[in-house]
């Protein structure tokens, strides 16, 4: 039981992740790769912080600022430079993997202090993992509602048009350009904070904690796609923590069998190929059923 | 009478290795207020391209562009938007697929308006868009339709309404019912032309098809190798059939 409530627990710290990527990958409809160098520097900068005396929810909001950073640098390599989007990603990535260990000054920190959001704000009080389940909820809740709003806006139409259709948004005097800006800028704020409270729970940051990052957020939200088709988009960021959870316990269940830890990276990899590749094969498989009864 | 839109020796070049090739060749063109223009060329003429160039999607290697008397040739195309709309030939090029028929009305009735951080405006401005469709049988009831699940008829006149929703000072229509059947062409060119009139724009429309150049407008030009070749008033066009403007292909 307590293994279930830990899983859901991570399900829910490791959907705000997801709803970050959320943004770039569904909203403004293209892959950045900036998430696997934001998370680790929201990690790093969070411990760094925490260590040095600052209080844990000060140090999350410097790591939200600095994702913000990270993805204001892909930005410009993207959307000003011209730099095709993937590559300006994996161009931020590479070059936060150097800040990130200047943040740390070495690859690896542990919270040697005992204080993190965790157990603060009475969460301590709660039964063992409760305390990532409810301050999940509420960051979750937070950041949701905080997006509707934002994308119930006449700015958040125009990035939501922009990822919809560039041409069509600029054509009607959509600064495009700005709405990337916003988009990848927000959508690392996010994931870095997640990285922050990441550390906090684990109780320690390092520099190579954002390999695979990006499986885990994209996992997160296809199998809440699969799970729950054509909804609206506010409906769909409720989705992507459903995802996680699900994911998550997919995991758990995939080591309970016995599988290498080790492996889990693979097995990631090969539940979201397999999440990805399922429309296709509900089709492939609904086609057969229906030849077949014809031919019957 | 002041013009509207003046093109003063366009040329828009394209550098290759061997060979630098004139898009558009010193084209000059004025059009006045309440014009309709039709624009008729083979493929390649420089027809979209000179579209683009008043737009501002695509910049003139030289010339000028005058807009009320004003020189938009520098400005970008979200500043132009404000005053200039345009049609793509494409249903896909001119909608939002993934938001719905009433949020990309929306979307285009603030064209060429900066995007600020307030909350849409979208059930006040219910009433006005069912107004606008409801003569329209392919859109009536779809305001909350997502426009990916729209026909492609359906798509092109959504994306006419958005040209015009908030009066465009130029209407650009790039081959707007070349991708659809003919039924739905002639019903969306009827509709094009009715508003046209009604609403009293000025407009530049490119088309492939001689009877609606014929039939449309009050004055046509011929393109050809990035130069105006014919420039015909209203009354010149009634003088000519089919057959003679074929001549200039």
């Amino acid at each position: 039981m307590n293994l279930i409530v830990s899983t859901i627990s991570q399900g829910f710290i490791w959907s705000i992740m997801a709803i970050g990527l959320f943004i770039t990958f569904r909203i403004l409809d293209f892959p950045d790769m900036t998430v696997e160098g934001s998370f680790p520097l929201g990690a790093v900068t969070a411990v760094s912080l925490i260590q040095s005396g600052h209080s844990t929810l000060y140090s999350l909001l410097i790591a939200f600022i600095f994702g913000c950073l990270a993805g204001f640098a892909t930005a410009f390599l993207y959307a000003k430079l011209n730099v095709p989007i993937l590559l300006a990603g994996i161009l931020t990535m590479t070059a936060l993997y150097s800040i990130n260990l200047r943040i740390l000054g070495k690859a690896n920190m542990s919270l040697t202090k005992s204080t993190n959001i965790f157990n603060q704000f009475g969460l301590d009080k709660l039964p063992t993992n409760f305390n990532g389940i409810i301050l999940g909820i509420v960051i979750i809740a937070l950041i949701i509602f905080l997006l509707i709003i934002f994308l119930n806006t006449e700015k958040g139409q125009a990035v939501i048009a922009t990822g919809d259709n560039e041409t069509m948004a600029a054509s009607i005097g959509i600064n495009t350009t700005v709405m990337k800006f916003i988009g990848l800028m927000v959508s690392n704020g996010i994931v870095a904070l997640t990285g922050g409270l990441i550390a906090q729970q684990n109780g320690f940051a390092d520099v190579n904690m954002g390999i695979g990052v990006i499986v885990i957020g994209l996992s997160a939200i296809i199998i809440g796609e699969v799970i729950y088709p054509d909804v609206p988009l506010s409906v769909r960021l409720i989705t992507v923590v459903i995802g996680s959870i699900v994911y998550r316990l997919i995991l758990m269940i995939v080591l309970q069998l016995g599988f290498n830890t080790n492996d889990l990276k693979l097995i990631s990899a090969i539940i979201l190929a397999l999440c990805l590749a399922l429309p296709t094969i509900r089709a492939q498989f609904l086609k057969t059923m229906r030849n077949g009864v014809k031919t019957k | 009478m002041k013009p509207l839109l003046e093109i003063k020796d366009a040329v828009k070049t394209i550098y290759n290795d061997d060979d630098n090739l004139n898009i558009l060749n010193n084209i000059n063109l004025t059009i006045n207020p309440k014009d309709f223009l039709v624009v008729l060329g083979t493929n390649g003429a420089g027809k979209s391209t000179l579209l683009d160039a008043i737009t501002g999607t695509n910049r003139l290697t030289s010339g000028q562009i005058l807009l009320n008397g004003d020189d938009i040739t520098s400005e970008n195309l979200a500043k132009r938007s404000r005053h200039i709309s345009r049609v793509y030939q494409d249903p896909k090029s001119g909608t939002a697929p993934r938001m719905t028929v009433a949020e990309n009305l929306l979307l285009a009735k603030r064209r060429g308006l900066p995007r600020r951080l307030r909350l849409r405006k979208l059930k006040e401005n219910m009433p006005e868009f069912k107004e606008l469709i409801s003569n329209l049988p392919t859109l009536d009831n779809r305001l909350n339709t997502f426009t990916e699940k729209l026909s492609g008829g359906q798509r092109q006149t959504l994306s006419f309404l958005m040209a015009i929703i908030q009066k465009p000072e130029l209407l650009l229509l790039d081959e707007h019912t070349a991708a659809l059947d003919p039924q739905t062409s002639k019903d969306l060119m009827e509709l094009t032309n009715r508003i046209i009139l009604e609403k009293e724009l000025t407009c530049m429309m490119i088309t492939h098809d001689l009877s609606d150049a014929m039939k449309y407008g009050n004055r046509l030009i011929v393109l050809k190798k990035g130069e105006i070749i014919l420039d015909l008033n209203q009354e010149e066009k009634n003088k000519l059939t089919e057959t003679d403007l074929l001549k200039y292909f």
